[in-house]
């Protein structure tokens, strides 16, 4: 996520510039009212801590590992505006001593990361805790989600700086000076890998260091919910938190029936036959600001449409009379699939690695 | 104040000892250990490079010698002239003036390779290498069995991207490993930065060190209580349980530093020391930096160069 020099034309990184500035002003002159005196020791401490963090290699479902950011730990514990200095810092360090991300891309990684990033994690954890427990584990659900959102909305905006590069800048003969993919490319291509691994492994983090704090220090998370009632009764939160999920998971399956209650078809989904059939003609044309849709399909979209034949075509197997249930049955089937082979793939990985996995209660000892 | 003065005798042991313990930093990572032992290689590696860059900063070459203001001012004029060419021709040029001001202030080529110019190429080439078939241009080539068609604008936009930030990465490089990072910081003053900022970089780079070890002892105390491989949900575990450790462990020592700081009267305002005096050398390389960054500049706005050594 670290974006290097060369990336970004300057005249996109001169914008980042003064987008960031009245950030880091508000954030200095807030801070500043909070710590007074405190200010320097504690965002150096924190920045310190941020760049060892990232440096940390965090084991993946799946056998695959990743890097956290922290960016949600800094605002869960410091607040956003503190989280947006101690980011920025800690950027500035790498770029300036270490040589990881640019100098004149220093701007747009700390928009995109410190700033962005600890706007969005705030807000998550805020919406989501609510004002529950410091000790609850809806706390840790939300530092998940804060996690999982701030890595994800950076690498969002990075991915519209990428994309808009070869629209911009070219030289005389049309090809790209900068980054060359446009914006239908670059934000796929960056989004996949965050929405998965990048995401999953900020998401563990950020939960897994809340859960922590739950059962050692409490009063780490005060700052950001000081009307948070104390918690009186521990009862071990940590976790247990991922079964809260699988319970959310199952009961959007069950809720999946919804998705028949939208009216029309999915905008962009649809198929070859559609653009024959009136009725979906005019449910195109309805969805997309009365564009009429062409009369013909797509060249590309008829070639390509007969490549690959879904085995439950429309979410609805064949021999089911119901489509409710066949797209019930649908959600269950598609969500085991994808559980199966992050399963298949952790168990090749073990295969692989031959490790001999030892129960937490041995390594104890 | 100028370390320079004081220079140990046994600096180029430290180097070896560095480059060796890199070394088997990186050999254990290609065993594939447990992550513990990857996040181990890779704490060893940070501190090890930030070690042998202040090495090299105080070895007696071009760069090392100027005064850090010029340094920073011409380093970056050079980056601002690469990124804004708009021919390969002029990237290039500036590359080769990176590689003169590497060789004249000693630093190892070797070292130039491996810590930037094989990572920036890997990393950047599989990024730029999909370019070379989806930008839309004049077709070159036609790639027989899988109907991919190479095109002229999509090849020099490759070029461009992987050229650039070969250039930048050892443009910026060359300033890490030729300035102390106490003359950087000063110099930033030079630039405008708040002097706020200037001591809280300051004070960070100096706990990012003791953090890094305090990271390491706390890897290592549990590796060596390991016996055989973890499991994937205990290492997870262990994982977000040291960074809570580490995070008690940074806000118990902010509050030492905050009493220390007290206790010798920080009141809230920083001062700093200006020192730097600009020699007659200092004059002479910052105006070449300048008339070399503003003739490559002129340069990098000729479209008329864009045919030479462009695809097309």
């Amino acid at each position: 996520m670290h974006i290097p020099d060369g990336y970004l034309s300057p005249v996109t990184c001169a914008v980042l510039y003064a987008a960031a500035a009245p950030f880091w002003a508000i954030a200095l002159n807030r801070v500043k009212k909070l710590l007074n005196t405190r200010l320097v020791p504690l965002l150096s401490v924190f920045a310190a801590f941020s760049f060892v963090i990232m440096m940390f290699n965090i084991p993946l479902p799946g056998g695959t590992t990743g890097h956290a950011a922290g960016i949600a730990i800094a605002a869960i514990v410091l607040g956003v505006w503190g989280s947006v200095l101690a980011i920025s810092v800690a950027l500035l360090i790498q770029a300036l001593f270490f040589g990881d991300g640019g100098i004149t891309a220093f701007a747009a990684n700390s928009f995109n990361m410190a700033i962005v990033g600890s706007l969005v994690a705030g807000a998550v954890y805020r919406i989501v805790a609510g004002r529950a427990e410091l000790a609850s584990t809806r706390r840790v659900v939300a530092a998940g989600l804060a996690g999982y959102a701030a890595i994800n909305a950076a690498a969002f905006c990075a991915s519209i700086e990428f994309g808009i590069q070869p629209m911009l800048f070219q030289d005389a003969s049309g090809a790209p000076l900068y980054a060359p993919y446009p914006l239908s490319i670059a934000v796929p291509a960056m989004m996949i890998g965050h929405l998965t691994i990048a995401g999953l492994a900020e998401m563990i983090v950020t939960a897994g260091v809340v859960a922590y704090i739950q059962r050692t220090d409490v009063s780490l998370l005060k700052l950001t919910a000081p009307d948070a009632p104390a918690a009186n009764s521990v009862e071990t939160p940590g976790w247990r938190s991922t079964k809260a999920l699988w319970i959310g998971l199952a009961a959007l399956m069950i809720l999946t029936p919804l998705g028949l209650l939208a009216a029309g078809t999915a905008w962009g989904e649809w198929s070859a036959e559609d653009f024959a059939d009136p009725a979906a003609r005019e449910q195109i044309a309805a969805a997309s600001l009365n564009q009429a849709a062409p009369t013909a399909p797509p060249e590309g979209l008829a070639r390509l449409a007969d490549i690959w034949t879904s085995p439950i075509p429309d979410y609805a197997p064949a021999f089911m009379n119901s489509p409710e249930f066949g797209y019930i049955l649908s959600a269950m089937f598609g969500t085991g699939i994808i559980i199966a082979f992050f399963l298949l793939c952790s168990w090749i990985a073990r295969i692989i690695s031959g490790g001999r996995k030892i129960s937490p209660t041995e390594d104890a000892n | 104040m100028d370390a320079r003065f004081h220079r140990p005798k046994t600096q180029i042991k430290v180097i070896d000892n560095a480059s060796r313990t890199n070394k088997f930093a990186s050999k254990s990572r290609r065993k594939r250990g447990s992550f513990v032992e990857r996040t181990l290689a890779t704490l060893v590696s940070k501190t090890e490079s930030a070690l042998f860059a202040e090495q090299l900063a105080q070895a007696d070459g071009f760069l090392q010698k100027l005064d850090p203001r010029v340094k920073i001012v011409g380093l970056l004029a050079l980056i601002l002239a690469a990124t804004l060419a708009r021919n390969i021709f002029t990237i290039l040029f500036v590359f080769a003036v990176a590689v003169l001001l590497a060789v004249l202030s000693r630093v190892p080529i070797r070292t130039l390779a491996t810590r930037a110019w094989l990572s920036a190429l890997f990393f950047t080439g599989m990024i730029a290498l999909p370019a070379i078939f989806l930008t839309t241009g004049d077709a070159l080539l036609r790639l027989p069995l899988l109907d991919w068609t190479i095109t002229a604008q999509g090849l020099t936009s490759a070029f461009y991207l992987i050229s650039r930030v070969e250039t930048t990465v050892t443009l910026s490089l060359l300033l890490v490993l030729c300035t102390l990072w106490t003359h950087v910081l000063k110099a930033l003053r030079v630039l405008r930065v708040p002097v706020v900022f200037v001591v809280i970089l300051g004070m960070t780079y100096r706990y990012i060190f003791v953090m890094l070890e305090t990271a390491q002892n706390m890897f290592e105390a549990r590796q060596s209580r390991l016996v055989g491989a973890l499991g994937a949900s205990e290492s997870r575990r262990i994982a977000a349980a040291s960074v809570g450790v580490l995070l008690s462990k940074s806000f118990y020592l902010n509050s030492e530093v905050y009493l220390a700081m007290q206790s010798r009267g920080f009141r809230g305002e920083v001062y700093t020391l200006d020192e730097f005096k600009m020699q007659r050398r200092d004059w002479f390389a910052l105006t070449g930096f300048l008339s070399i960054s503003l003739f490559a500049f002129w340069l990098g706005r000729q479209d008329s160069l864009a045919t030479l050594l462009n695809f097309n």
